[in-house]
């Protein structure tokens, strides 16, 4: 029996590949197994190799490994890409429709199955990959019992006899298979999971819900890969809760329509990539001089400029503490997993609202697009803190047409906030330096009082664990460092590698900045090689870690900027090379 | 009783002397006490430049914000708290150079707000460059030549973007602009209003005495009506431009917030942030 699946599907852009990961993974979710997809697409609608590359395994997992044990094409492209991923093992399912060749240096056998065909024949070749998850099932010896729910609530609505026929595609595509397969018959079956009903989704959905949960009520976004789903979820369930979602002319009206919005009161936010944060440069500095709550998700993707748009990549770490023009203060946040993308989003509505300043959420596109199973999130640590936003009826009326002290200088930096509408806190604000009451000053003495004020805000960061930090050892021989995606294939190499005979700890930062020095500080001192893994070219979390905490002579980059994740294989060999 | 006087504040302009702006603001000033708006319940959000400093000079809540942008902070605000009543305003810069995206949109997507342009021709606070409204010819610093471009139609512009309230108005004819005003902000959507207000210092063409002299007033136009668009578009281009008074009004035309599926009837801000358990597990049994 396999510990763990591999398992991967394959075929040009726009016939129903994603559907055919999907419809797989909820299966094998119902079954109670865990897991963790990876989507390879191009900037393209239709056309363009794609595939769908899925681990499922009966205990938790966060990262996609390095081979295969099934391959199923639709197209002899996704042979010849993907056919080094294979081991003896390993077993390709191709589409007799294209006339399948395996490359000759390929050790896993081809069974070539007629998907297509099948289909055709139960009355449309769309089924095909009902065909492909069949003959998959035959492989791992599923009961077709399994897909009956999924099939049911995917086609429920389309009738009976839609359900029926994709039904008797499964059946046929595990019969032709069992034919094929002999007594190989049952060959790959996993270890059986516990049955446990879990969540399955993408991280955008997880920041979705986050935003949600934390009550946003007002979205201003611009399509882009790879945050867009997070704008359709809001779309879909904002109407639910009397909230609404513009679809802006530009970036720069998302940022600043909901500087805007929060402005007024409400909860509101904007999700973008690379491009559109550049573009909002200017509305976040407006958010952090003029001391308005503003939150942005960026899910990063491969840059520069238009760069790799449908690619892994951690480029936007520096740009996202330090970008806009001058000095604000500004808290980022980069979640690692499902259940933090969650969490951390309702963390982020929090603080941007207490301290008043805008927040980045900081996302990749791993994981932001990568299916996770994930935990149900526990709806009593939903908690929702607005600081010190006052209340109409606590404000005496003011003096001869005097301002509402909005910019107070006060002990945490942090002021009163009164909301538009509200009788007697008229004020002004403005991007411009001003005083307590918003009114604009040049003066010295008030730039500093100011200054100081706003980047006192810093100071009070109330984050919750600011650092996943797995550090079995007191003395380690190295802690592994990373951020966002990349937490699941450090944890299954530190694994990998105390089983070994290493001592390996391992500190995942969540909270970018203002950095957690405090935590960071003594997991580095104690170990003896501090080895931080991202996806870009020039190690930007590796220098911000040396400018908090130092360890110059002992922090190691591994750098990947090739477009696609690590995963734990290759990552161990690249590790092992640069620690000899 | 508000009156005007409510919406002073006791801060000075630092426009110069004679500058069209102060007209505009007391416009808006006796306009928003005409229509009987509490101080409170105001607020003005403006771009940068010279016009841009109109938000801190009236007692009203007040948002100065970045260059060109007024109108998307506006937008946001207005979907927030559809109680208030948003007024934005900024410069010809403002609004038909690095902000005409805004504007055009802001037009399309018809939010109840309104608009107020102070059309001056030129830049005034970065000292004398030519402005997307220059006229064709026109000298300034930045076109020592003349400028080259032709000038932008603020009028045409919005008439073929959807809008579904056009009115021009000029700075010293402050009665017809406290009037434009005031039906701007009656108006149910997005009100766009250009108005003349020149610039004493950098444009010594387009003065008070040739606007005088070139403006025609819609309201001197016999049998004129403002609800028929096709008729707005030929008086404009007939007049290029120089007219005062409401161009155009779609009454009729549904504002955005009252086509959003599901905007809550009462002010967003109002809204309990906290959802219950039970809405959450539903949210939750989507990815089950």
């Amino acid at each position: 029996m396999l510990q763990q699946l591999s398992w991967k599907v394959g075929g040009q852009q726009g016939e129903g590949i994603e559907s055919t990961g999907e419809m797989f993974s909820m299966a094998m979710n119902r079954l109670g197994y865990y897991l963790y997809g990876y989507r390879h697409f191009s900037s393209r609608i239709k056309g363009g190799h794609t595939n769908n590359k899925i681990c499922v395994r009966p205990t938790q997992v966060r990262t996609i490994p390095d081979n295969l044990d099934i391959l199923v094409a639709f197209d002899q492209e996704t042979i010849d890409v993907n056919y080094k991923e294979l081991t003896e093992k390993s077993v390709i399912l191709a589409d007799a429709k294209f006339s399948p060749v395996a490359p000759e240096d390929c050790i896993a056998p081809m069974y070539i199955v007629p998907f297509t065909e099948v289909a055709a024949e139960l009355g449309t070749s769309l089924m095909k990959n009902m065909v492909a998850i069949g003959a998959t099932s035959a492989l791992l010896n599923l009961d077709k019992a399994v897909f009956q729910e999924v099939v049911n609530e995917i086609f429920g609505k389309k009738g009976q006899e839609v359900v029926e026929k994709n039904m008797q595609a499964i059946q046929q595509g595990f019969d032709t298979m069992a034919e094929q397969l002999g007594d190989r018959l049952g060959e790959w079956e996993l270890v059986p999971a516990d049955g446990q009903h879990r969540m399955f989704m993408i991280g955008n959905d997880a920041i979705a819900l986050g935003a949600l949960a934390a009550g946003v009520r007002f979205m201003a976004a611009y399509p882009i890969t790879p945050a867009s789903e997070i704008m359709e979820y809001m779309i879909k369930k904002l109407p639910l809760f009397g909230g609404a979602v513009i679809q802006t002319e530009d970036e720069i009206a998302a940022a600043t329509m909901a500087i805007g919005s929060n402005y007024g009161g409400v909860r509101a936010f904007t999700a973008s990539a690379g491009p559109g944060l550049s573009l909002m440069m200017e509305a976040i500095g407006l958010s952090g001089m003029t001391e308005q709550p503003l939150v942005i998700v960026d899910t990063q993707r491969g840059g520069p400029s238009t760069g790799l748009p449908t690619k892994q990549e951690q480029s936007d770490l520096m740009q996202m503490i330090y970008g806009t023009h001058g000095e604000i203060p500004k808290v980022v946040i980069a979640p690692s997993t499902g259940e933090e993308a969650f969490f951390d989003t309702i963390q982020a509505f929090n603080i941007a609202e207490e301290l008043q300043l805008p927040v980045i959420i900081l996302s990749d596109l791993q994981l932001s697009l990568g299916k996770q199973t994930v935990e149900p999130f526990d709806y009593s640590k939903i908690e929702i803190r607005r600081g010190k936003l006052v209340q109409n009826e606590e404000i005496p009326e003011a003096v001869d047409k005097s301002y509402f002290k909005r910019f107070e200088v006060t002990d945490d930096g942090v002021s009163p906030r009164v909301l538009p509408g509200t009788e007697h806190a008229i004020h002004h604000v403005t991007g411009v330096e001003h005083d307590e009451t918003g009114k604009p000053s040049e003066a010295a003495s008030n730039r500093i009082a100011q200054m100081d004020k706003r980047m006192k805000k810093l100071q009070h960061v109330n984050f919750n664990e600011p650092v996943y930090v797995n550090a079995p050892y007191e003395e380690a021989d190295i802690l592994f460092v990373g951020f966002n995606s990349t937490r699941g294939v450090l944890e299954e190499l530190q694994q990998t590698l105390i089983a070994q005979g290493m001592k390996v700890n391992h500190a995942h930062i969540r909270l970018i900045h203002p950095f957690p020095s405090g935590e960071m500080q003594p997991l580095v001192a104690n170990a003896k090689k501090v080895v931080v893994v991202e996806n870009n070219a020039t190690g930007q979390l590796a220098n911000i870690l040396k400018m908090n905490v130092g360890g110059h002579d002992k922090v190691i980059n591994v750098l990947k900027y090739d477009g696609t994740p690590f995963l734990p294989l290759q990552l161990e060999k690249q590790v092992k090379e640069l620690l000899n | 009783m508000v009156t005007f006087k409510d919406f002073r504040n006791n801060v000075k302009p630092n426009w110069c002397p004679g500058c069209g702006d102060f007209s505009v603001q007391a416009a808006i000033q006796r306009a928003a006490a005409n229509v009987g708006i509490q101080p409170h319940d105001l607020a003005v959000i403006s771009g940068i430049g010279c016009s841009g400093r109109i938000s801190g000079y009236i007692h009203s809540y007040g948002f100065h914000g970045i260059h060109g942008r007024a109108l998307p902070i506006a937008q946001g605000l207005k979907m927030a708290n559809k109680d208030l009543h948003v007024i934005a305003s900024g410069g010809d810069g403002d609004g038909f150079a690095i902000g005409i995206g805004h504007t055009i949109h802001s037009i399309r997507r018809n939010i109840d707000m309104t608009y107020v342009v102070m059309d001056n021709q030129i830049y005034g606070l970065t000292k004398g460059q030519t402005s997307p409204r220059s006229a064709e010819g026109f000298k300034t610093k930045s076109t020592p030549g003349g400028a080259i471009e032709p000038s932008l139609k603020p009028l045409e512009l919005a008439l073929t973007s959807g809008a579904t309230f056009v009115a021009q108005g000029f700075s010293s004819d402050i009665k017809e602009l406290t009037a434009i005003i005031e039906a701007g902000i009656n108006h149910k959507g997005f009100a766009f209003i250009n108005v003349f207000s020149p610039c004493v210092t950098y444009n010594k063409v387009n003065t008070y005495d040739w606007f005088k002299e070139n403006l025609t007033k819609l309201s001197n136009v016999e049998g004129y009506d403002h609800t028929n668009r096709e008729e707005a578009m030929r008086v404009v281009m007939e007049n290029e431009g120089l007219v005062t008074g409401i161009i155009y009004q779609n009454e009729n035309a549904p504002s955005y917030q009252e086509q959003v599926p599901g905007y809550a009837p009462t002010p967003l801000v109002d809204q309990n942030l906290k959802m219950s358990e039970k809405e959450f597990n539903t949210l939750l049994q989507d990815f089950m």
